[in-house]
């Protein structure tokens, strides 16, 4: 498990009573992360996770929906993702969005032009150049692997 | 997050090669720890030493002598507690068989051995900072491949 919860304390606390709490929420397997910009980053990694994995179709403008649900201006949440990352916002909702576009390949449920409009593509050869971009292979490629990889581990067990 | 730094394994018999991908991964700013093996056998003996510190990430070079980047390859994939050991093959082979079928073995990056040091240097910040990335991200593993 790997969720994150807020806590408000209303007044001021010492560093020996942080360092109380947390050493009795170790046990529970509980770690406080303080550093609040690590906080926001994830946050915004799990905003985009979500848009990308549970939106049926990505919103048009994502970058107008990540400020509207984190509540911050766009500018504001690229340069805090980068400067904590060491990635752009915009190579992470890539490669987001490819991770959906192989988990719907695999499914084989839908067709190559309709994963590439899912997730906003202007065209399937548009779609398809991007997923060239970052995996080095074509959608067609990847399936064939994965399918032969699927075929290969059944015949080992 | 990732706890630490990024822990590489390096495994290449050229000396050279060696010397050039340290200085590659130098002007990275993701924090990374390196070690490096002459060989296949080497290699093996390190991952068994190193059962509570394993690699992340494993770069492989195909062509070394006494055990070769495909049968660490295989040998890595058939141990439950390396199988999941990011692997990146170095290789002069630009067929597509040769490619598909390394990926079907369980590589997960494929790199045509770059010829120059700038391209070398492109190569593994591209797979270092993909691998970091995926550290802490929602992803299916048997999914990722690069080709590069």
């Amino acid at each position: 498990m790997n969720s994150l919860f807020e806590i408000e304390i209303e007044e001021p606390i010492s560093e020996h009573k942080i360092s109380n709490l947390n050493t009795s929420l170790k046990s529970w397997s509980i770690e406080i992360v303080e550093n609040q910009k690590t906080v926001m980053v994830q946050k915004i990694k799990d905003t985009i996770v979500e848009m990308i994995f549970t939106e049926d179709k990505l919103p048009l403008t994502t970058s107008a929906y990540l400020a509207d649900k984190l509540g911050r201006n766009y500018a504001f949440i690229a340069n805090l993702f980068s400067s904590v990352t060491y990635t752009t916002i915009e190579s992470f909702i890539q490669l987001q969005k490819i991770e959906r576009a192989k988990q719907l390949l695999v499914t084989n449920n839908f067709t190559i032009s309709e994963i590439g409009w899912k997730l906003n593509y202007s065209s399937t050869p548009h779609f398809s150049h991007n997923f060239k971009k970052t995996t080095g292979l074509t959608p067609t490629a990847f399936l064939r692997i994965v399918n032969a990889k699927r075929k290969q581990e059944e015949t080992l067990q | 997050m990732l706890d630490g730094p990024l822990r590489i394994v390096f495994a290449d018999d050229e000396e050279n090669d060696r010397l050039l991908f340290l200085d590659a991964l130098k002007e990275l700013k993701i924090e990374t720890k390196v070690y490096t093996v002459n060989d296949g056998v080497e290699l093996i003996d390190y991952l068994t030493q190193e059962q509570q510190n394993l690699p992340h990430l494993l770069f492989l070079d195909i062509n070394m002598p006494r055990k070769n980047g495909h049968e660490c390859l295989k040998e890595i994939k058939a141990n439950d507690k390396w199988k999941d050991i990011t692997i990146a093959i170095f290789s002069t082979s630009m067929s597509e068989n040769d490619i598909e079928e390394t990926l079907i073995n369980g590589a997960n990056v494929y790199i045509n051995k770059p010829n120059s040091f700038d391209k070398l240097k492109e190569v593994v910040h591209r797979v270092v900072t993909t691998v970091y990335t995926y550290q802490n991200m929602f992803f299916n593993k048997a999914h990722f491949m690069l080709r590069l």
